[in-house]
Parts: C-alpha cells; sequence; structure tokens
C-alpha cells in the first residue's frame, strides 16, 4: 500500500470514493516531482500511467485555486487564466481521449481546472482565444508548441508554465517529432525557470537516454539525469506459438492458413486483440475472418486510417464487453479502457522483443494477472523469429533503438520558429540547442552553417545574401527581414511528412459513362496515405474499413470511393507500420539456425525443413555469411543469408548488381525477404567463384560503400524521397497542402530537380549532409549494412549446389510477386513501350 | 539505341555527349527530329529547338518568395544547351519563349552565364520567341525577337494557338505523362503530338511538368488522340495517350 498522507484529501477520499487507492509507483513519481524534479516514470499498459503523470499537477492547481476562493465563482470555473500544465502525446486522438478521461475526476473532486485540447483541427478563433486567455492545462502535440512558441508573446504565454507531460515518450523520441520536441523544450526551459518534466513511458532498454532528454545538459561532459520511478512489472506473461495442424507456408505475410486456427481461440476467449504489422494486412485478416465468421462473431477492426468516428464506435463497443475480437494495428493504444482482454494474437512476425511485450501487455488489463497471448507466424523464417522473440520475452530483454542526434532540417524549421518570435542572438541560441541531449554534441561551425541556411540558403555562391530572410541588427543578433516569412514558417512547419493523407468519402456509384458530378456528403470512411490514392485510377478496387472500395475520383482533398463487389480487389499496400527485423531478434535467429540442439522446441514442420537443409547444402553459421549458387530454369543464382532486414538487402542487393556487372556477370535482376537476398543472372557466378574470377571476399568488401554507394545514391529514389523530406522541413521549398493546389497550370517545384542541381553543382551542402545521415539511418539503413559487412568481412562460406536449397526456397518464391527492386525506371519504360508496339504489330 | 535489357541501374555522367540520333517525326511535310534531351532537331534547316528555359527561375524565387533554392539552375540549363550545341552545331537556334524567368531575369543575370549564352551564340542565328514570362528580353542580351516566326511549313509560336494549325510547333505547357508498370508509376517529361501539332517539353533545369491529361491540354488536342515520346536515357518511349494516367 502506498503512502498516500503527502495527498490533499479532496484526492484521498475520490480515489476512496472509487474503491481505488494510490499505486505505488504513482506515489513515488508524485513525491519525486513535488520535490522539484524531471522525472522520467517507466510503467507497463494497465499501470495508470497517465493519472501517475497528472498527479501532480493536479494537486499543485488544486492547491493554487484553494488560494484563490476570494475570487468570483465565474473565474473560478474557468480557470486561472494562467497555463500551468502542457500535456503532449503522439496522437492527437489520445490527446482527447485523456482529455475525457481527466475532466471525470476533476469534476468529482470539483477542482476548478480548465482543461483543453489543441491540434491542426482546432478552429482558429479557438487557438487564438487560446493565446490570450489559456487554460490551465493544454492537451496537444509538439508541432503546437512549436506553433505557438513561434508568436511573439509566447514570452508571456509560457511565463508560469510549471509541467510539460510526455506521454509515450519511448515512441515520441525515435522520429524528427522528437528533434523538434527537444528543440521545443530547450525554449520552454528558458522561458519558463521552474519547469519540470515528466516522461512516460513503456519499457525500453535505455531508461538513462530519456532521462537525460528530459532536462537540461550541462555544457561540461557531465550527463544530467531525470529522477526515474519503475512500476513494478506486473506477472510474467504467457507466449506461446500457435501449433498449426495446417502446412506452415514457406513465404507471404498473410497468415491465411491459420484462419480457422485464429477463429477457434477467438471463440474460446472472452475478448481477443488481434494485432497485425500493417494497415493493409488488417484489412485482408479482417475480411478473411468475417469469411469464415458462421456464428457471425462481432469481430470488428481498428486501425490508424480509419476515421475517428468508426475508431470511437469501435472502442466505445470494445468499453462495454460487446465484441468478442478486434484486428488492430500498433494504432490501437493505451489511455483507454479496453474492458476485460484476456488474449492477444499476434499474427506475423513480431519485429521487436520489446515491440512484443507492449502489445501484449495490452491484454495485462489487471497487472497482477499473466497475460496470454498467441503467436502466429505467417511463414517457416518467421517462426523462427517467433520463438527468439518468444525467448526474450521470457528473459525481459528489450531492443528499443538507442537516443537519435538530432537532425539538421529540424534544427533549421526551429531557428526559423525562434526568428519568428524575436530577434535571436546566435551564440546564445546554440548554448541553448546544445542543452538538449538530442542536439549536445552539434558544433559551432555547423550551428552557424545552418543559420546561414535559413537566411540565405547557404550556398557557396552568394547570390542571395540581398534576399536573406534573416538580417543583422545593430546590437549583433538576427531578426526576420519581413513578416512575410513568419507566416509563410507557420503554414509549413511540422515534420510529419508521410502523413500526407487524403480522406476517404463513401457516395453512391456512377454509372460508366456518366457525367453527372460526383455526389457531396456520402460518409466519412478515414484517411489514406496520398501517395497510395495517386496510384490509382477511377474504377480500381481496393479494401478499406473492411470493405471493397471502387475509387470513384478526387476532389480536393477528399477521394470519393463506392461500395464494390469485386471479387479481386487491389489491397491497400500503404506502408503503415512495416518496422525492420531489430538486430537483437536477427541475432538471436542466426544463433538459432546454427545450432541444432536449440531446434528442440521448434515444430517439427520447421525443424525437418532445417534438417534438410543441412543435409542437402549447409547451415548458416552464427558468425559467417552463407553464399549459395545454382542454376535453376536456365539462370544462374546467388543466394545470402544476411539477416538483416529487407531495407539493408535492398541496398546490398543494389551494390552487388553493380559490382557483379562489372565482373562481367551480368546480373539480371534481385528480390529481397527480411531474412534473405537472391540475384540471378545468365553467367554461372558458382562457377566463376570455383575457378577465382570471382571473390566473394571482394565482392562483400565493405569498401562498396564508398564509391559504388555513393554512385548509386546519386540516382536513387530513396535518396531524392529522402532529399523531400529534409526540404520541406528545413523550409527550402513550401509543403504541398494535399488537395489546396491551385488549379491548372499550378506546378509545384520538383524536388527531385532541385537535388539534381545540387549533387552536382555543391554536393557538400548542408541539406545534403542531412539528407546522407537520414538515408544512412533510415531508409537506407546503410550503418546497419556497414556493420553487417564488418561483422562477416573474409568469413564467407560459398555452398556450390546442382540444384534449388531448402532454405533458398522462401525468397526465390518472392520473385515476381512483387516488383524486382532496382529494375530502372528506364527499363520498365521500355517494356511497356514495347508491349505496345508489340500490341501494334497483333 | 537498343534499349537497355538489364534490371541493372545504370549511372550515367549527367551530360554525357549527347548522341545526335533522334526519333524521326514528320510534320506539316517536314521532317524532324525529337531528341532525347527535350531539345527539337530539324536537320534540313540545321535548326535546333528549346522551350522554356526559365533562366534564373531560382534566383526570381529567392527574391519573390524567400525560397532559396539552389542558384545553380541557369548553370546546368546553359551547359546542356552548350554540350547539345556542340554535338548538333546547329546555323540556327530558337529558343520557343519563357527563355527567361521574368523580365528582370535578362536584366539581371549574372556575367559569368551571360558569358556562356553569348559564346554559344557566336557564329549561328539565335531567335527568341517571346513568352508569357519573358514578353521582353534586356536589349544588352544578343538575338532576334518574335512573337512568332513561320519557316517553310513550320510555325514557330510560344503558346499554342486557337483552331487546329498544321505545323505548329510550341512550348508554354511543360508536358509531362505517367505511366504504370508492374505496380510504379513513372513520370516523365515529354513531347506531345496529334500530327499537327507538337508541344516541346520544358528544358530549363529547374521546370516542372503538366500531365497530358490535364484539362489544359484538352483545347490543344483532341481528347485522347495523340502520342507523347517520354525523355529517357539515349531514347524516348512512345505512347498513345490511351494507355497515360492521370495525375
Amino acid at each position: 500500500m502506498a503512502d498516500t498522507s503527502h495527498l490533499p484529501a479532496a484526492f484521498n477520499s475520490w480515489f476512496e470514493s472509487r474503491g481505488w487507492a494510490p499505486r505505488t509507483h504513482q506515489m513515488e513519481l508524485f513525491a519525486k516531482v513535488s520535490a522539484g524534479n524531471s522525472a522520467l516514470l517507466i510503467a507497463p499498459t494497465g499501470g495508470g500511467k497517465t493519472l501517475a503523470g497528472f498527479l501532480p499537477s493536479l494537486v499543485d492547481l488544486s492547491l493554487r485555486n484553494v488560494g484563490d476562493t476570494s475570487k468570483s465563482n465565474k473565474q473560478a470555473t474557468s480557470g486561472s487564466g494562467r497555463l500551468h500544465t502542457l500535456y503532449m502525446s503522439p496522437l492527437k486522438a489520445l490527446a482527447s481521449d485523456i482529455h475525457r478521461n481527466l475532466e471525470v475526476p476533476i469534476e468529482e473532486m470539483g477542482l476548478s481546472i480548465k482543461l483543453e485540447t489543441r491540434s491542426g483541427d482546432t478552429p482558429s478563433h479557438k487557438k487564438q482565444r487560446q493565446k490570450r486567455i489559456p487554460p490551465d492545462i493544454l492537451l496537444t502535440t509538439p508541432e503546437q508548441i512549436s506553433l505557438l512558441l513561434s508568436d511573439a508573446n509566447c514570452e508571456r504565454l509560457f511565463a508560469d508554465l510549471q509541467f510539460v507531460i510526455l506521454d509515450e515518450l519511448h515512441e515520441l523520441v525515435t522520429s524528427k517529432r522528437g528533434d523538434l520536441l527537444a528543440l521545443a523544450l530547450t525554449r520552454l526551459r528558458k522561458l519558463a525557470p521552474n519547469l519540470r518534466c515528466i516522461g512516460l513511458s513503456a519499457t525500453i532498454a535505455h531508461p538513462d537516454d530519456l532521462r537525460a532528454y528530459l532536462v537540461a545538459q550541462p555544457l561540461s561532459q557531465k550527463v544530467e539525469l531525470a529522477a526515474l520511478v519503475q512500476a513494478k512489472g506486473g506477472a510474467k506473461p504467457h507466449i506461446t506459438i500457435l501449433e498449426t495442424q495446417e502446412r506452415l507456408p514457406w513465404s507471404g505475410h498473410s497468415c491465411i492458413y491459420a484462419l480457422p486456427e485464429i477463429y477457434e481461440e477467438i471463440k474460446a476467449h472472452q475478448t481477443t486483440l488481434v494485432f497485425v504489422n500493417t494497415r493493409s494486412q488488417a484489412e485482408r485478416l479482417f475480411q478473411e475472418l468475417w469469411r469464415i465468421n458462421d456464428e457471425t462473431l462481432p469481430i470488428a477492426i481498428h486501425h490508424g486510417s480509419l476515421d475517428v468516428s468508426q475508431r470511437r464506435k469501435v472502442e466505445a463497443h470494445m468499453a462495454a464487453g460487446k465484441l468478442k475480437a478486434v484486428v488492430c494495428t500498433s494504432s490501437l493504444d493505451l489511455g483507454i479502457d479496453w474492458g476485460d482482454i484476456d488474449l492477444v494474437i499476434n499474427v506475423g512476425a513480431p519485429k521487436g522483443a520489446s515491440r512484443l511485450a507492449q502489445r501484449i501487455g495490452r491484454a495485462n488489463h489487471r497487472m497482477n494477472e499473466a497475460s496470454k497471448a498467441i503467436l502466429v507466424p505467417s511463414n517457416r523464417f518467421e517462426v523462427l523469429e517467433c520463438q527468439v522473440a518468444l525467448e526474450a520475452s521470457e528473459a525481459g530483454q528489450q531492443d528499443t533503438p538507442p537516443l537519435r542526434d538530432g537532425g539538421l532540417d529540424v534544427l533549421a524549421q526551429h531557428i526559423m520558429c525562434v526568428a519568428c518570435a524575436a530577434p535571436f542572438a546566435p551564440d546564445q541560441l546554440y548554448e541553448e540547442v546544445i542543452s538538449s541531449q538530442t542536439y549536445r554534441y552539434l558544433e559551432y561551425e555547423l550551428f552557424l552553417k545552418t543559420v546561414e541556411f535559413v537566411a540565405t540558403g547557404g550556398y557557396t555562391l552568394k547570390t542571395y545574401e540581398k534576399y536573406a530572410k534573416l538580417r543583422p541588427t545593430k546590437d549583433g543578433r538576427l531578426r526576420l527581414s519581413h513578416p512575410q516569412f513568419a507566416q509563410q514558417y507557420r503554414l509549413n512547419s511540422g515534420t510529419i511528412l508521410d502523413a500526407a493523407t487524403l480522406k476517404v468519402r463513401q457516395v453512391k456509384p456512377r454509372g460508366a459513362n456518366s457525367r453527372r458530378p460526383l455526389g457531396f456528403g456520402g460518409k466519412m470512411l478515414g484517411e489514406i496515405e496520398e501517395w497510395f490514392i495517386e496510384q490509382l485510377v477511377v474504377g480500381d478496387t481496393f479494401i478499406f474499413a473492411g470493405q471493397t472500395l471502387r475509387f470513384e475520383g478526387l476532389k480536393e482533398s477528399e477521394a470519393y470511393v463506392s461500395r464494390s463487389s469485386s471479387s479481386d480487389p487491389k489491397i491497400p499496400t500503404y506502408q503503415g507500420g512495416k518496422f525492420p527485423l531489430s538486430t537483437y531478434l536477427a541475432d538471436g535467429v542466426r544463433s538459432l539456425i546454427s545450432d541444432p540442439h536449440t531446434w528442440s522446441d521448434l515444430p517439427g514442420q520447421v525443424h525437418e525443413w532445417l534438417t534438410m537443409q543441412r543435409n542437402k547444402s549447409q547451415l548458416p553459421e552464427y558468425d559467417r555469411l552463407l553464399v549459395e549458387t545454382f542454376p535453376r530454369n536456365e539462370k544462374h543464382y546467388l543466394v545470402c543469408y544476411p539477416f538483416e532486414g529487407r531495407l539493408v538487402h535492398q541496398t546490398l542487393g543494389m551494390l552487388l548488381t553493380r559490382r557483379l556487372e562489372r565482373a562481367g556477370l551480368h546480373p539480371l535482376g534481385f528480390v529481397a525477404t527480411e531474412y534473405s537476398l537472391a540475384l540471378w543472372g545468365l553467367r554461372d557466378m558458382g562457377l566463376a567463384i570455383q575457378r577465382g574470377t570471382l571473390r566473394l571476399d571482394e565482392l562483400f568488401e565493405e569498401d562498396m560503400l564508398g564509391d559504388d554507394l555513393e554512385a548509386w545514391l546519386a540516382e536513387s529514389s530513396l535518396m531524392k524521397r529522402t532529399f523531400r523530406n529534409c526540404a520541406m522541413i528545413s523550409g527550402l521549398v513550401e509543403r504541398r497542402h494535399p488537395g489546396k493546389e491551385k488549379t491548372g497550370r499550378q506546378i509545384t517545384i520538383n524536388t527531385d530537380l532541385i537535388y539534381n542541381v545540387l549533387h552536382e553543382h555543391e554536393p557538400d551542402h548542408l541539406l545534403l549532409q542531412a539528407t546522407w545521415t537520414d538515408a544512412a539511418t533510415g531508409l537506407l539503413d546503410i550503418s546497419r549494412l556497414g556493420h553487417f559487412l564488418t561483422r562477416i568481412d573474409k568469413r564467407i562460406t560459398h555452398s556450390a549446389l546442382s540444384q534449388v536449397s531448402p532454405l533458398s526456397v522462401p525468397v526465390l518464391l518472392e520473385i515476381g510477386k512483387e516488383p524486382i527492386f532496382g529494375s530502372a525506371s528506364d527499363a520498365l519504360l521500355a517494356d511497356a513501350a514495347d508491349d505496345l508496339i508489340l500490341e501494334a504489330q497483333l | 539505341m537498343k534499349p537497355n535489357s538489364s534490371l541493372h541501374h545504370k549511372v550515367e555522367p549527367r551530360y554525357r555527349q549527347p548522341i545526335p540520333v533522334c526519333h524521326d517525326l514528320s510534320l506539316a511535310r517536314e521532317l524532324v527530329g525529337l531528341h532525347d534531351s527535350g531539345a527539337l532537331w530539324w536537320p534540313d534547316e540545321k535548326t535546333l529547338v528549346v522551350s522554356d528555359l526559365h533562366l534564373e527561375k531560382a534566383a526570381s524565387i529567392a527574391k519573390r518568395k524567400g525560397l532559396m533554392l539552389p542558384p545553380y539552375d541557369s548553370a546546368v540549363t546553359l551547359e546542356k544547351l552548350a554540350s547539345l550545341i556542340d554535338s548538333f552545331n546547329p546555323r540556327r537556334v530558337i529558343c520557343l519563349g519563357d527563355s527567361f524567368h521574368d523580365i528582370e531575369s535578362s536584366r539581371n543575370m549574372p556575367a559569368a552565364y551571360l558569358a556562356m549564352l553569348t559564346t554559344m551564340q557566336l557564329g549561328r542565328e539565335w531567335i527568341w520567341i517571346t513568352g508569357n514570362h519573358d514578353p521582353e528580353i534586356a536589349e544588352h542580351v544578343w538575338g532576334e525577337r518574335y512573337d512568332e516566326l513561320s519557316i517553310n511549313s513550320l510555325s514557330f509560336r510560344h503558346e499554342p494557338k486557337e483552331g487546329a494549325e498544321r505545323g505548329e510547333i510550341c512550348g508554354h505547357l511543360h508536358p509531362a505523362a505517367k505511366v504504370r508498370r508492374i505496380g510504379r508509376t513513372i513520370r516523365r517529361a515529354c513531347f506531345a503530338t496529334d500530327g499537327k501539332r507538337l508541344v516541346l517539353p520544358a528544358f530549363g533545369a529547374l521546370t516542372g511538368g503538366l500531365n497530358v491529361m490535364d484539362k489544359a491540354f484538352s483545347e490543344v488536342f483532341d481528347a485522347r488522340r495523340f502520342s507523347v515520346y517520354m525523355l529517357g536515357n539515349g531514347r524516348l518511349f512512345p505512347f498513345t495517350a490511351a494507355k497515360l494516367l492521370n495525375e
């Protein structure tokens, strides 16, 4: 039982009236924060994390308002008019849930605390009012805080700020939003010296990273840490891998084979959460489950693209215990009372040990009961991955990524933000910036270059001095040269660019040749990424919100669809939540495969498969790379097993193709999976290796990350996409507001063209540096590829075979299923054009 | 040139020596060649035609909007043009309008770029067709100015004129086309023609494209009764309008 004597009477009696008692970690956090510290709370799901985070703030506010009793009643109910607490979460939906959940205790305890949310959707008159008369507690997002900081009155607005509560901090810090937030915190600390930060996080591998993130860092090498409160973990979860009676698929991700077994589990339990990795898998699985749902069990779907009202409906039914199962992605989040979930089914590969633990935690409604989870691997390799994840979970291992270094593009945006509020002195701003853990190693030179970039573009050719956005004042500070740039900043700030989405609205279908305009006012189904919609032509079908839809056309920022009865829909392929295999799990899988003594827990079919591999070829050894070569259908194949995730394999495939081409072996293409990579060509690569004309040590030599990588990247579309993000975040180009473009001949400036020009003429430019850093850690994951090449340097085993090996079957089955990565668009165009020529001759 | 059948992506220097081989097209009884750079070569008249150079576009945007795009676009465009002139050695060059991004661009163009331009102009006839971006070109820029110009059975102007006219060659619209192949869409600048009229792609380094399926093109070509030649590396890719995607 926790010591609650420090809580005001109103709080204690409220807890009692509910039949609750504050938990130990809630009181511990309260004590540490009340003593004036920033703190990090690590607690599993269902641990009352959010309430714990708000407790110090609510208590402080209640005490403060007691002293204000002399004021009129009206004023009391409308808050103090001073901003006291900020709450930030990665999801704006979460903010509105918290709002609802907090209102109840505030009302029941009779506290006069005003609570409001603010997001991109908040009407502008309300935003204006919030700036003049802020609520006591504002629930918002990092982007909104930056916008408020760019206001000339921000000093007054934040002067009285006491607490910042950062929910799901482990999620926030892994992206550029985390960088933006880190910079905003440095500003807030300056404006509100009493500020205390409270971070709330799931279990992670390196808690000290987050503890350092929450407080200002000194100029010395010393690392300051926020206080740490760790909730006691609940009972160990009970995890199993589905023991299927069916044949385990070689490849694919659909898990259709296990449908009847999943259905039986749903029937046998009270309420089941079925987790999948992508939204498209969610749609697919949901459809398939309903196909066999003979008992019409109430099964629902929930993912981040669905309309809020749809999601709310599912959540309400769930809380009321009306649902038997929900198929969902990781978007389904906490802070929501989920009723009695007694089973979590994870469909597909877990991808990371911590990720799995967080998902399983969803079933852990009462902390001291063991949660129950079943893993359903969708193919044979995933069985291995599930096995490793299961062992990691039992051992309590974590594999969350370390804290990232702050991006220069985000820094550029922040500099602009600061300049919009007031003139600034560069050296003072520099000290402020490096007080964040994320930017503490930023060099002064680089900072000045970033300022220069904001002012004039930072080019060697100094042609834009006369148009500079920042100009020096007499006292050596920098000020905005024209108010229009502040306006421009506010329209274009933010960091999440991949989320450019279009609303999906259901309308009545149109006849094939109807010229009738599209109808208005249909039901809103949700949002889909813009690039997915761009791929569609009118008449295309796809699965969304659990139904097959026909694309009817685009109108402003909305995609119009109608119901379709098509039996062969194009499934949305949007990437939402596609995670690479964590290094930790990859390591485990390599270790598991290499040692037959550890196979005893594996299903018979997988055991058999690996044994066959051992007999027909050989097993990949833990610290070596296995390369197999064999002929098939008049082509020659080279398959290797790095286990480093699809992204790394794609980059590797691209670089190996270049080298094979140079060796005169005429590679034709390659395809990559999470675990392996297959290349093929017309020449016998196995023979070349045996004769010594192709040396594997040289082929996989680390220097491929030099010129070859450089040359390929210059043309790579991934690099261009990364550049596009950096260009928009840094303010080099204006952000596209989907659907808001002027019609007709409005031509947006194409960032690919800018990239080409810049790469040609100033390859060392700041923005190309930022792009490179992003690519190295993000889309291309070059640093991981580098580690891999070092690991296997001169440790390559060649197995020359006369036919396909058992282990290579999964990757070979992928050929033809998806576009062959690396096929240059010129080659595709040539194919398309040649098809046309053939047609013409027929 | 044989299409590259390998799926391997070859990186070539961006301004490799252009091969003076073109896709032949017959227009109003004249034989013209479409080049993969986006230029038009008229062998009988030894005339090279380019459209929409938009020189000094980046500088103009920096000035008007404070977006500091790389100030190297004029250099890239001029280098590309110079290398074409090197290999074709034309007797006459026609720039089809919007050669300068705005009126001040020709006035304020840095001396180095002006020198590049003047060097190219030596020993050949140089014609500026005026466009909506450059109704006036600063006097110190050498070359003849025309609103439109007819040579033999071809006529050159910036914007396509209403009513189909045989042998009209124009720019202005920045045509681009989009096709889908194995689940990927590819968008490229292109030539667009219905056999009577030819629209050139924009030649400038920072010039975007407008999809030929956009309604702006419906006044230029009868719906779906035209073809495009998408720009590739060393070749062009022909498609009929029926094969193209909307934006």
